[in-house]
């Protein structure tokens, strides 16, 4: 047992660090939140030519096949620097079905684009309000076409390709799912932004009427590919998430050394130390949540959907405790636009919504602990 | 990151499984299982005495404290191995829960200060149960503030005089040492003038009163000490120094006793899917799903935080203050797991006897014994501090006795 990142894996997150502290200051985020852009396209090149997009793609597909754990240790760096960019949809969602699912000719196409930052991907499955299941899926396939709405769809008007989850049988249940992967430029799709609560990180409505739909692996599988995709991307995203989490813990507890009320440092003052030590406790957690859902997605194991499911919880909660902790420990500073804090507040909210609720995670973990205690 | 035994890792797990397979005393088997916090009844057996069956014969195979050096009666195992052996020793490591305070607290700061030739005297047969110790710090004008202390320490020709007043002392009714903070120094400020010995708990003019806790259990007493002396050899560390030797008591304690606190969620998680409500099984409703993963993700986060601190004990690192998050997290969730246990059993959850209440009332007795677990071994709030100024770097705690010489300190709060 060993518990820990390598120390290759560590370089690589200083390297990362150093190169999002300069690519990706605040500055730059806020210029996609304040609509100058609808996301960083030069630190998307960056990221490609870091090699980052395609780090868990394989050599033969244009990646550098380093690994899931060194795409654990980028995400977690992207979520401190809160990256305005499509990397979670491209590359936790769109590259891993396609590695999970598509074929030969699929991965050839795509996967080099993915890595080089010449496509962005993404994952069409919700359909408005509701938790991810079969039965919410109205968006249609016939005749190798696909009618209906999806949103919100992440990055959905800067994609070029996505992901789509589509009915194509009728009793109501897992089978009738299929996936598809559909060329967003090709025509028969439009894209709709719309507003929401991070605009840093774009959400569009995407109708289809007609479009072309390629198979994504074989037919009435789509939900268990899907379930995979999305186990995998959890733990992804849960890195983003203790990421931060950190950052935000960071910020608050600077603050706290810095500012003075009735002649001390308002981190001298216990209130304020209980608060910034939960936040501490919170990330900790997730933290370590996320080590074992790393090992799991790294290796495959059969544990991943329950530590997926776990790293997923834990560590919404801790972003989301951090972030909103953070803007309390900064008092009126904290609800200004001029301050950082209300960016960690948005994304934290976001990206608890990302895959589902809460609630349907919660659900997930507790089905998949009882199945292993049954077994 | 690699959660896969290494094939010595897995070799050691191995001997260890085989081992306790032939020799633990399965006959207690269920009654462990079923035993609920802070109460270990064997029907028909005196538990201190297969308590101390056990370790003698885990000591004489040399599983007593595998992580101790060998000449101390260990086997020099790793801070992995260790872990694999508790984890193979399962319900019967609660066999072991009277000898932590020794083995967990005691045994090291004897390691760190006692002579060589003491720790070849005392540790194996701490180690190895015959001899049981307890931790003689808190009093009743110094708990949190432990440097608040006044028991005295006079020096008189070779030996120390001993005069005051312990509480809250875990098994002192049948331990045969302890480890003892006394103030030899009353003219300077509070942490200056402490000073840490070990004793004989039987020596002349200790007198241990045992003290009926809020569960209705005696597990913890207040000793007397009048006259009592103390050997100089049985100083551990400087004379004033006893603030520093103290610090390597609690935070081996903080490690210890964090490592391994009972989140009460493995029983929660198997009561709820036994449990009926409303025609189906507790766990099918939405409601107690949500508490659950709630409690599932913090039970697993600190399984797995212990694990990355044992991995950076496998480096070579030291036990460190991070480690004050086991016991912080643990002791609120078990009493938060007990009360919702209860409540899910409706106006039936008030019942507590084993014939009436649900799993034997298992926990309506966590319940009466959680709260001792928020305040034991530091309190929620003295860890909250340290997690803010020892781990975040936050200003300390104004102080307003730091430079006043202890006997000009105030001892009561309302005039
Ligand atoms: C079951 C049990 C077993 C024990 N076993 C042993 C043993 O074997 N040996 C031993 O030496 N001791 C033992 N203790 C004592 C234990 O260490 C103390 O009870 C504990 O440290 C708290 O001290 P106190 O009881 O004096 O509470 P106090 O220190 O009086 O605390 C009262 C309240 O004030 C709060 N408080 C105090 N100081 C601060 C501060 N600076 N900031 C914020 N809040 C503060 C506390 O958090 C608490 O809420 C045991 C206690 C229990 C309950």
């Amino acid at each position: 047992m060993n518990f820990d990142f390598s120390d290759d894996q560590k370089q690589l997150r200083d390297q990362a660090r150093r190169f999002l502290a300069e690519k990706c200051p605040p500055k730059a985020v806020r210029a996609v939140l304040e609509g100058k852009a609808d996301y960083d396209r030069d630190l998307w090149k960056g990221l490609a030519e870091m090699g980052f997009l395609g780090v868990a793609i394989p050599e033969e597909y244009g990646g550098t096949g380093a690994g899931h754990l060194e795409l654990c240790v980028i995400a977690e760096e992207l979520g401190r620097a809160l990256a305005p960019v499509p990397f979670s949809s491209t590359v936790y969602l769109a590259a891993e079905a396609l590695l999970l699912a598509g074929s030969e000719e699929q991965k050839q196409k795509w996967l080099p684009k993915i890595s080089s930052g010449e496509a962005i991907g993404t994952l069409a499955l919700f359909e408005g309000t509701g938790n991810p299941s079969p039965a919410a899926v109205k968006l249609a396939v016939s005749n190798g076409t696909l009618t209906g709405t999806k949103k919100p769809v992440a990055d959905g008007a800067i994609a070029d390709f996505a992901i789509v989850a589509a009915r194509s049988g009728n009793s109501g249940r897992e089978a009738d799912i299929s996936l598809f992967l559909v060329d967003l430029k090709a025509g028969g799709v439009t894209a709709k932004p719309l507003q929401n609560v991070d605009p840093s990180r774009q959400q569009a409505e995407l109708t289809f009427a007609g479009a072309k739909a390629e198979p994504l692996g074989a037919a009435n599988e789509g939900w268990s590919i899907l379930s995979r995709v999305m186990d995998r991307a959890a733990v992804l995203i849960a890195f983003e998430q203790v990421g931060g989490a950190d950052r935000a813990l960071e910020m608050g507890r600077d603050y706290a050394l810095d500012r003075i009320a009735f002649g001390r440092p308002i981190g001298s003052f216990q209130a304020v130390k209980h608060i910034l030590a939960d936040m501490y406790v919170s990330a900790t957690l997730a933290r370590s949540n996320c080590y074992y859902g790393a090992w799991a997605l790294s290796t495959d194991a059969g544990e991943l959907s329950e530590a997926a499911a776990a790293a997923r919880i834990s560590a919404t909660q801790a972003f989301q405790h951090c972030a909103k902790q953070n803007i309390q420990v900064h008092g009126g500073m904290g609800f200004t636009w001029e301050f950082d804090c209300h960016l960690y507040y948005r994304r934290s909210n976001a990206l608890a919504l990302s895959l589902g609720s809460q609630s349907y995670w919660e659900d997930q973990l507790i089905d998949r602990m009882r199945k292993k205690n049954a077994a | 990151m690699n959660f896969d035994d290494t094939p010595q890792e897995a070799e050691f797990r191995a001997q260890a499984r085989a081992w306790i397979d032939a020799n633990a005393p399965k006959q207690y088997e269920e009654e462990l299982r079923k035993a609920s916090l802070g109460r270990v009844v064997l029907k028909g057996a005196n538990i201190l005495e297969v308590a101390k069956a056990w370790q003698k014969k885990k000591a004489d195979a040399g599983w007593a404290v595998p992580h101790w050096p060998k000449e101390y009666g260990g086997r020099g195992a790793s801070p992995i191995e260790r872990v694999i052996w508790q984890q193979e020793e399962g319900v019967f490591g609660k066999l072991t829960a009277m000898f932590i305070i020794g083995q967990g607290m005691c045994g090291p700061t004897m390691m760190a200060y006692a002579s060589e030739e003491q720790k070849r005297h005392y540790l194996p047969p701490l180690g190895s149960g015959e001899k049981v110790w307890c931790q003689l710090f808190s009093e009743p004008a110094g708990g949190s503030d432990v440097a608040g202390l006044r028991t005295r320490a006079e020096k008189d020709g070779n030996d120390w005089v001993i005069n005051g007043q312990k509480i809250w002392t875990s098994g002192a009714h049948y331990s045969d040492y302890g480890i003892l903070i006394t103030r030899t120094d009353p003219t300077v400020p509070k942490h200056k003038g402490l000073t840490m010995f070990f004793l004989d708990m039987k020596s002349k003019g200790v007198e241990i009163k045992p003290i009926k806790q809020a569960n209705g259990n005696s597990d913890f007493n207040e000793v007397y000490f009048t006259d009592v002396r103390i050997p100089d050899s049985q100083r551990l560390g400087n004379i004033g120094d006893g603030w520093n030797v103290s610090l390597t008591t609690l935070m081996n304690e903080r490690m210890s006793i964090g490592a391994n606190v009972a989140t009460g969620f493995p029983e929660l998680f198997e009561f709820c899917s036994s449990l009926m409500l409303d025609g189906g099984p507790a766990i099918e409703d939405r409601a107690v799903r949500s508490k659950l993963a709630n409690w599932a993700v913090r039970a697993s986060g600190l399984r797995y935080t212990s694990f990355r601190a044992i991995s950076a004990l496998s480096r070579g690192e030291r036990p460190g203050p991070e480690n004050s998050i086991g016991k912080l997290v643990a002791g609120s969730m078990i009493q938060d797991v007990a009360m919702y246990a209860l409540d899910l059993q409706g106006a039936g959850g008030v019942l507590s006897g084993p014939e009436d209440a649900e799993v034997a009332g298992k926990f309506q007795a966590m319940l009466l014994r959680s709260p001792a677990t928020r305040v034991e071994g530091g309190t929620d709030e003295i860890l909250r501090n340290i997690i803010a100024e020892r781990v975040l770097g936050l200003p300390g705690d104004i102080r307003v006795d730091k430079d006043v010489p202890f006997n000009q300190i105030p001892t009561r709060g309302r005039a």
